[in-house]
C-alpha cells in the first residue's frame, strides 16, 4: 500500500492538481477583464452624462439652505425711519401673520427699538438717526440718514460694507442685519416649522398651544352656532400653508392606487395562472400564449400604462390603479404560473386517485401548496408597488406624487416638501411592517 | 394517552371530531370575515379612487379605447420612419412628422436616430445606477452582515442608513438633486443609485448571512484579516447571488430610469410622455415599441444569464424578494 502511495507524494502538488495551477485563459483572467470593463464602461459614461461638468455647475451651496429650509423657516423684516420714528414694515402673507408683534423686536422707553437677531450673539438697536450692532458682545455703531450709513469709530471685521455700500453683519444660520441709510433690514430665522396647526388667517393662530386647547374644548363659540372643535378640525385641515386635508387625501390616493391595483391584479392574475402552468393546464398552445401576454404587461411597463390611461380617464388614482393593475397581472400571473409549475406532483395524484373532479383535485391538490407563497408574493408586490405608485403620480397618475415633484420644482417651500417625505417614509414603514407581519404568520420567518 | 383513550374509545373519537368540526368552523368564519373585509376595503377604495379622479371610471369607460383613434396612424410605415428617422412624405412642418430632425449624427452621414438615442440614455442611466448600487452593496454588505461585522458600532449605523435609503422613494431624491444639479441625467443617476445601494445592501447581507462559515473559520485559525477573509471566505460563496441580484435590480431600474426619465426630463421616459400628451399616433408607437422590445430583451437576457449563474431552483426563490 505504501508503495503506491509514494508516486502519488513524489509527484508535484502541480502535477496532481493541474486544473489548479494551469486554469485556462478566461478563467484565469475573466473576472480582471470583467472588473476592466466595467471601469471604462464607468468612464464612458462619465464621458457620455458630462458628469464632471454637472457635478462642477451644481449650487452645493443651496444644499445647506434647502437642507435647512426642510426643519426652519426665515422671515425679512424692514424698519425704516423716513417717517421720524422706527416703523416695522412685516413682509405681507408671512408666517408671522398679518398684525404681527413678535417678542424679538422690542421698544425701549428712550425711543429705541432693539431687533434681537440671534439672541446674546446678535442684536440691533436703533434709532431714527443711529443702529447699534451688537456681534458676540462687540457693538458697532453706525450713523444713518446721509447718502450711505457711516460706521462710527473702528470697523469690527464682521460688519462691512456690501457692494452697494449698505453695512452687512452676517449671523450664519441664525440670520443677518443690513443697515442702510434709512433702514435697517433684518433676515431671522426660526427652527422648526410655521404655523404647522394653524394659518395666519384662522383665529386660532397666534395662541399659546395651551389657550388653544382649552378655546377648543371649553372656550365660547368663535363662530356663531359652530362648535370650536369642528372650526379648529376645518382650520387644520384646510390650512392654507401646509395643506393637511390635500395632502392627506392625495397620500391615501398612492395607497388606494397600490392596493387596487396589486388586488385586481391578483384576481385576475390567479386563473390565468391555472391556465398558465404546464403541469396544471396540459395545453401548450394556451400556455404559450398566457406567458407571452404577461411577459407583454410586463414589458409595456407601468409608466406606459399610466400614461395611456392618464388620457383615457384623466389624471388621478384610477388611471394610477388601472396602470399597476395591468403591470401586476402581468408580474403576479408569470410568478403564479412558475410557482404553479414548481408543485409537488404526488398530492395531486393522491386526490385524483380517490376519483375527485378536476375542480376538488385542484382546490384540494394544488392550492394549499401554493396558496401561502402566492400570497406573500401579493403582499411583496404590494409592498413594492405602493413605492412604485409615488413615482407614477407623478407623470399625472394621481396621488402624492405629482404634489412632491412639484413643491420640490418650485424650490420654495421644502419644509412642506419635507413634511410630505416624512408621510411617505411613514407609509411605507407601515407598510413594510404589515406585510412582513402577515407573510412571516403565512410562511413562517423566513431564513 | 392509550390508558385514557381505551376507558371509552367511542367517546374520545366523538370528542375529537367535535373538536375539529368546531376549529374548522372557526376557520371558515375567519375566511369568511377575512374575505368580507377585503370585499369592503376593495369597495371602498373603487369609490375614493373614482371620486378623486378628474374623469369618472363610468362616465369615462366608453371613451376608453378613444386613444386608438389618434394613437393608429395614418400610415403604418410611418411608425418605422418615426424610429430611424426617415423623412414621412406626410411632413407638414408640425413636431407630428419631423422625423428627421432628431437625429444624432455620430461619423459624416452615419446617424443614431432619436429614439435609440434616448433609449442608449435611459440604458445607461440605469447600467450606471447599477453598477453603482452594486460596488456599494458589496462594499457595504460583509459590514452589515452580522456573521462578518467588524463592529456593532459600524453595523448598527450603516443598516439603518442602508434602510433608510431604500425607503425614500427615488422621486424624492431625485427632486433633490434636481434642485441642486439642475435636472437631468445625473440626479436621475444618483436617484437611481442611492436607491439601489439600500436595496441590494439588504439582499446581500442577508445572503452573506447565510454561508458556510467553515471556510471562515479556516482563514481565521491562520490568523487571516477582515480583508482576506472576506475576499478567500465570504465572497467566492456569494458572488453568484450578488451578480443574479445585481441582474434583477438593473432590470427594475431599466424601468425606474424610464418612469423618472418621464418626470425628470431624461432619456426615453421624456419623449414618450410628451408625444402621447401631444397626441403624435406614430411616434408613440414607435416610441413604445421600442420600449417594449428593449425592457423585454433587458429581462429575458437577465433572466437567462442568472439561471446560469444560480441555478433553476434559486432562480425562482429570488424572484420573490425583488
Amino acid at each position: 500500500m505504501s508503495d503506491a502511495a509514494l508516486p502519488l507524494l513524489a509527484t508535484s502538488y502541480e502535477a496532481r492538481f493541474p486544473h489548479v495551477f494551469r486554469q485556462p485563459f478566461w478563467q484565469r483572467f475573466g473576472p480582471v477583464t470583467f472588473v476592466a470593463g466595467l471601469v471604462l464602461y464607468l468612464v464612458y459614461a462619465a464621458f457620455f452624462f458630462d458628469v464632471g461638468n454637472v457635478i462642477r455647475s451644481g449650487h452645493w451651496d443651496r444644499a445647506a439652505l434647502f437642507l435647512s429650509d426642510w426643519v426652519s423657516w426665515n422671515t425679512g423684516v424692514e424698519f425704516r425711519t423716513s417717517s421720524g420714528t422706527v416703523t416695522a414694515r412685516y413682509p405681507k402673507f408671512s408666517a408671522l401673520g398679518n398684525d404681527p408683534h413678535p417678542d424679538w423686536v422690542i421698544a425701549n422707553a428712550d425711543g429705541t427699538t432693539t431687533i434681537d437677531v440671534a439672541g446674546k450673539g446678535g442684536s440691533v438697536t436703533m434709532s431714527t438717526t443711529d443702529a447699534y450692532v451688537t456681534k458676540d458682545g462687540q457693538t458697532a455703531h453706525a450713523r444713518l440718514g446721509g447718502d450711505k450709513p457711516v460706521i462710527v469709530g473702528v470697523a469690527p471685521s464682521w460688519f462691512t460694507p456690501n457692494d452697494d455700500g449698505d453695512l452687512v453683519a452676517d449671523f450664519g444660520f441664525t440670520g443677518q442685519i443690513i443697515v442702510e441709510s434709512d433702514r435697517v433690514k433684518i433676515n431671522k430665522r426660526f427652527l422648526g416649522w410655521p404655523n404647522f396647526f394653524f394659518d395666519t388667517d384662522s383665529p386660532f393662530f397666534g395662541k399659546p398651544f395651551g389657550e388653544d386647547i382649552a378655546l377648543i374644548v371649553s372656550g365660547p363659540d368663535l363662530v356663531e352656532g359652530r362648535p370650536n372643535w369642528q372650526l379648529a378640525f376645518d382650520n387644520f385641515w384646510n390650512n392654507a400653508e401646509w395643506q393637511h386635508g390635500d395632502i392627506i387625501v392625495k397620500l391615501l390616493e398612492t395607497l388606494v392606487m397600490a392596493f387596487l391595483g396589486t388586488l385586481l391584479g391578483a384576481f385576475v392574475a390567479f386563473p390565468l395562472g391555472f391556465l398558465a402552468a404546464r403541469n396544471v393546464t396540459p395545453n401548450r398552445a394556451l400556455n404559450w400564449t398566457l406567458k407571452r401576454l404577461f411577459d407583454f404587461l410586463r414589458s409595456v411597463d407601468m409608466l406606459i400604462w399610466a400614461l395611456f390611461f392618464t388620457r383615457a380617464f384623466g389624471p388621478g388614482p384610477l388611471a394610477g390603479s388601472a396602470a399597476i393593475f395591468l403591470t401586476e397581472a402581468g408580474t403576479l400571473g408569470k410568478i403564479y404560473s412558475e410557482g404553479l409549475e414548481n408543485i409537488d406532483d404526488k398530492q395531486r395524484e393522491g386526490i385524483t386517485s380517490t376519483g375527485a373532479s378536476e375542480v376538488l383535485v385542484h382546490r384540494y391538490g394544488v392550492v394549499p401548496q401554493v396558496l401561502p407563497i402566492m400570497v406573500s408574493q401579493t403582499l411583496y408586490q404590494w409592498e413594492s408597488n405602493t413605492r412604485g405608485a409615488t413615482i407614477i403620480g407623478a407623470v399625472g397618475a394621481g396621488g402624492i406624487g405629482l404634489k412632491l415633484w412639484e413643491a420640490m420644482r418650485t424650490n420654495v417651500n421644502w419644509a412642506n416638501v419635507f413634511y410630505m417625505v416624512l408621510l411617505i417614509l411613514a407609509v411605507v414603514f407601515i407598510f413594510d411592517s404589515l406585510s412582513n407581519t402577515l407573510r412571516s404568520r403565512l410562511i413562517g420567518r423566513q431564513r | 394517552m392509550s390508558v385514557v383513550s381505551s376507558s371509552s374509545p367511542a367517546g374520545s373519537a366523538h370528542q375529537v371530531l367535535l373538536d375539529w368540526q368546531t376549529l374548522s368552523r372557526q376557520r371558515q368564519l375567519y375566511t369568511v370575515l377575512g374575505v368580507l373585509l377585503l370585499l369592503v376595503a376593495l369597495c371602498g377604495s373603487i369609490r375614493f379612487a373614482d371620486e378623486n379622479n378628474a374623469g369618472h371610471f363610468v362616465d369615462r369607460l366608453p371613451h376608453l379605447f378613444d386613444f386608438l383613434s389618434w394613437l393608429i396612424p395614418n400610415d403604418w410605415n410611418d411608425v418605422w420612419r418615426a424610429l430611424f428617422d426617415l423623412a414621412s412624405p406626410h411632413d407638414n412642418g408640425t413636431e407630428q412628422y419631423n422625423f428627421p430632425l432628431g437625429r444624432v449624427y455620430l461619423l459624416g452621414d452615419l446617424y443614431l436616430p432619436e429614439y435609440f438615442y434616448l433609449m442608449l440614455v435611459t440604458i445607461n442611466v440605469a447600467l450606471v445606477s447599477t453598477i453603482v448600487g452594486f460596488v456599494g452593496g458589496l462594499a457595504f454588505c460583509f459590514i452589515v452582515a452580522r456573521n462578518f461585522s467588524p463592529s456593532n458600532w459600524l453595523r448598527i449605523p450603516i443598516k439603518r442608513t442602508m434602510e433608510l435609503f431604500r425607503a425614500f422613494p427615488e422621486i424624492v431624491i431625485a427632486g433633490l438633486f434636481a434642485a441642486i444639479i439642475s435636472i437631468g441625467p445625473v440626479a436621475a443617476i444618483l436617484a437611481i443609485s442611492i436607491h439601489c445601494i439600500g436595496a441590494l445592501t439588504k439582499l446581500f447581507y442577508e445572503v452573506v448571512e447565510n454561508i458556510d462559515m467553515k471556510p471562515d473559520e479556516g482563514l481565521t485559525a491562520v490568523g487571516a484579516n477582515w480583508i482576506t477573509r472576506v475576499r478567500f471566505a465570504g465572497l467566492p460563496q456569494v458572488l453568484p447571488d450578488f451578480l443574479s441580484y445585481a441582474l434583477l435590480r438593473l432590470e427594475i431600474n431599466v424601468r425606474a430610469s424610464t418612469i423618472i426619465g418621464a418626470v425628470g426630463a431624461v432619456g426615453i421616459g421624456q419623449e414618450l410622455k410628451l408625444s402621447i400628451s401631444r397626441g403624435f399616433g406614430a411616434k408613440t408607437l414607435a416610441l413604445v415599441l421600442l420600449l417594449f422590445v428593449t425592457i423585454f430583451i433587458v429581462d429575458q437576457l437577465s433572466a437567462w444569464l442568472r439561471r446560469r449563474l444560480i441555478g433553476e431552483q434559486a432562480f425562482l426563490l429570488q424572484g420573490v424578494g425583488k
